[in-house]
């Protein structure tokens, strides 16, 4: 028996029921400091990624139902590596990876009855921070293009704007992770949290402070050479939430920046050369590397060393 | 339902064929194909926390040089590297196609595949191309890596129809392969640290430039040194030209003295 439902009513109806779905997503953040771009989700998890590699300066971030983000992603990086074989490594861009999720939301929301609970971040390390993109693609297919920084999932206003009060050129990774973890973490500390947004923060369940083991951190590393992306975990987690954390007491009762955060500041990343991880026997870290305890089980099983060079030839870039 | 395999190849192979490398070509090329560039001698050898992988510069076009400073040996992942032997063309986009390969399942898998794994897949690859090297584009790689799990570096070669076939302690390939085979039995030891692998294989390659017209030994006046790179429990390394210079260096000066290298004794152990 068919009954005429109206279009407006459709489309009010998916994007109704996603955008409740998608309130309860926990926050997540991408943002810029000087070495590059760092990605902070809420994660217990540590086998469900939600912050993942999708290209060698592009990676991915995605909050929502996990099926549907983890086929969004797979399917990424089977775009994103066809069109690397088929042109050039450098002809895979953030913008064309964005604009195929895009493409591909639209889709899903127009066609299916479903539309996907998902919001996705595609950011992308250039080589120079002005040419740092981020780009936050919503259920339904739209694009925004955010400009240093970007929170999403439920909470997405309120965590940018505390994000936002943070948030500066040319941040240390320690800085920003400590803007970051400062942005996820208070949601009452700030003068415009009403009483709505606090409300249904707490409801949400935002814990008052995030530890290492709850925390999925990766960054896209400028200074390293092929794959750009790398998880943060383990020790050398720890040790970049005690130096956000000393960097935020310290700037509490002294305006002045400290310096534990500069010391782990664009280098950090690239001193490790990609030996062991919790798989796999960890050999003994590569180069010696004067901020050593940076380089060590929080680099994946593969990826290029810092000076990769793969033995094909390429023009600078 | 069907499950999408996380290769690379694999999806090629439905999503688009005709990117994939080993399409047979029509009938009657003969004639073209017999005069392409041919990559020549790799030489590989396991070493103390690794193994060492080296290349010539040289590839031929029948009896033509068609290329000086051309690279053999690709870094395949961080772990393992890939170098080919015969034609040119078919082995780079083998080498590519291998590369996208490995990083795809890492990427689709959130792991890397193991040694074997990785030998396996290559050797699916080579069988792949039967029917061009049936035509007369024929590539071999040689396949060496550090297998994480047994902390060794280990060594896998191929023919036409595939393999692998795992090699122990060194082995080479391509037209000058049989003196450089030589001359590595005569200097390769057990557990040689890096750097004496290295120059045992640069040894030989030079052993193979030598005696075979189409490898090309190290070019001094044009600073083309052999490509010489070391996996290891360090991850895929290519030595930089400075240092596969020094080698190259200390091997032509050591020749100066004594053309045919060094002496190996007459009789072993003592």
């Amino acid at each position: 028996m068919p009954f005429y439902v109206s279009p407006e009513q459709i489309m009010r109806d998916k994007a109704d029921y996603a955008a409740s779905r998608i309130a309860r997503i926990r926050s997540c953040v991408a943002l810029q400091y000087t070495g590059g771009i760092l990605m902070v989700a809420p994660n217990p998890s540590t086998s469900r990624h939600k912050i993942s590699e999708l290209y060698d300066r592009i990676a991915f971030a995605a909050g929502g139902r996990y099926n549907e983000y983890e086929a969004l992603r797979k399917a990424g990086v089977t775009y994103a590596d066809v069109t690397g074989y088929q042109f050039d490594r450098r002809d895979v861009t953030g913008l064309g990876l964005a604009n195929w999720y895009a493409q591909t939301l639209g889709t899903i929301f127009t066609d299916s009855t479903k539309p996907y609970e998902v919001e996705i971040v595609v950011a992308e390390v250039g080589m120079t921070p002005d040419n740092d993109q981020i780009y936050r693609i919503t259920f339904d297919g739209s694009v925004s293009d955010e400009p240093g920084f970007v929170a999403f999932g439920g909470q997405a206003d309120q965590v940018s704007a505390r994000l936002k009060e943070r948030f500066h050129d040319g941040m240390s990774l320690a800085e920003a992770l400590g803007a970051a973890l400062d942005a996820l973490t208070a949601p009452n500390t700030n003068n415009q949290g009403s009483a709505g947004a606090s409300a249904s923060a707490a409801g949400n369940g935002q814990p008052a402070e995030l530890t290492a083991d709850q925390l999925e951190v990766a960054i896209l590393d400028r200074a390293r050479a092929h794959r750009t992306f790398r998880r943060l975990r383990g020790p050398r987690l720890e040790e970049l939430l005690a130096e956000s954390r000393a960097a935020a007491a310290s700037s509490d009762s002294d305006s002045s920046d400290s310096g534990a955060g500069s010391a782990s500041g664009p280098g950090s990343g690239d001193a490790g050369s990609g030996s062991g991880d919790s798989s796999g026997p960890a050999g003994p870290s590569a180069p010696p590397a004067p901020s050593a305890p940076s380089a060590g089980p929080d680099e994946p099983p593969t990826g290029p060393t810092a000076g990769g060079s793969d033995g094909i030839p390429r023009p600078p870039l | 339902m069907t499950a999408r395999i996380p290769s690379f190849t694999q999806f090629l192979r439905n999503y688009a064929p005709d990117l994939l490398p080993g399409q047979p070509l029509p009938a009657g090329g003969g004639d073209a194909i017999k005069d392409l560039p041919h990559a020549t001698t790799i030489v590989a050898a396991t070493c103390e926390r690794g193994v060492v992988m080296a290349g010539d510069r040289r590839s031929t076009a029948g009896s033509m040089i068609a290329k000086r400073d051309v690279d053999k040996v690709f870094r395949s992942d961080e772990f393992s590297a890939m170098a080919i032997a015969g034609t040119a063309s078919v082995g780079f986009e083998f080498a590519r196609l291998f590369q996208v390969e490995l990083e795809h399942y890492e990427k689709m898998e959130g792991r890397s595949l193991s040694l074997e794994g990785k030998a396996n897949r290559l050797a699916g690859m080579v069988r792949g191309n039967l029917p061009l090297a049936m035509q007369g584009l024929v590539m071999i790689p040689l396949f060496a890596g550090f297998d994480e799990e047994t902390g060794t570096g280990r060594i896998f070669s191929y023919d036409v129809a595939g393999g692998p076939y795992e090699e122990h302690r060194f082995h080479s390939i391509g037209s000058g392969s049989v003196f450089a085979r030589g001359a590595l039995k005569k200097l390769y030891s057990d557990d040689m640290p890096v750097s004496e692998a290295a120059l045992a294989c640069v040894q030989a390659l030079y052993d193979a430039a030598d005696d075979d017209s189409a490898t090309g030994g190290p070019d001094l006046p044009r600073k083309i040194f052999p490509v010489v790179t070391t996996i290891t429990d360090d991850g895929f390394r290519r030595l930089p030209d400075s240092e596969a210079e020094e080698y190259a260096e200390q091997v032509v000066q050591e020749r100066l003295r004594s053309p045919d290298g060094p002496r190996a004794p007459l009789r072993s152990g003592s």
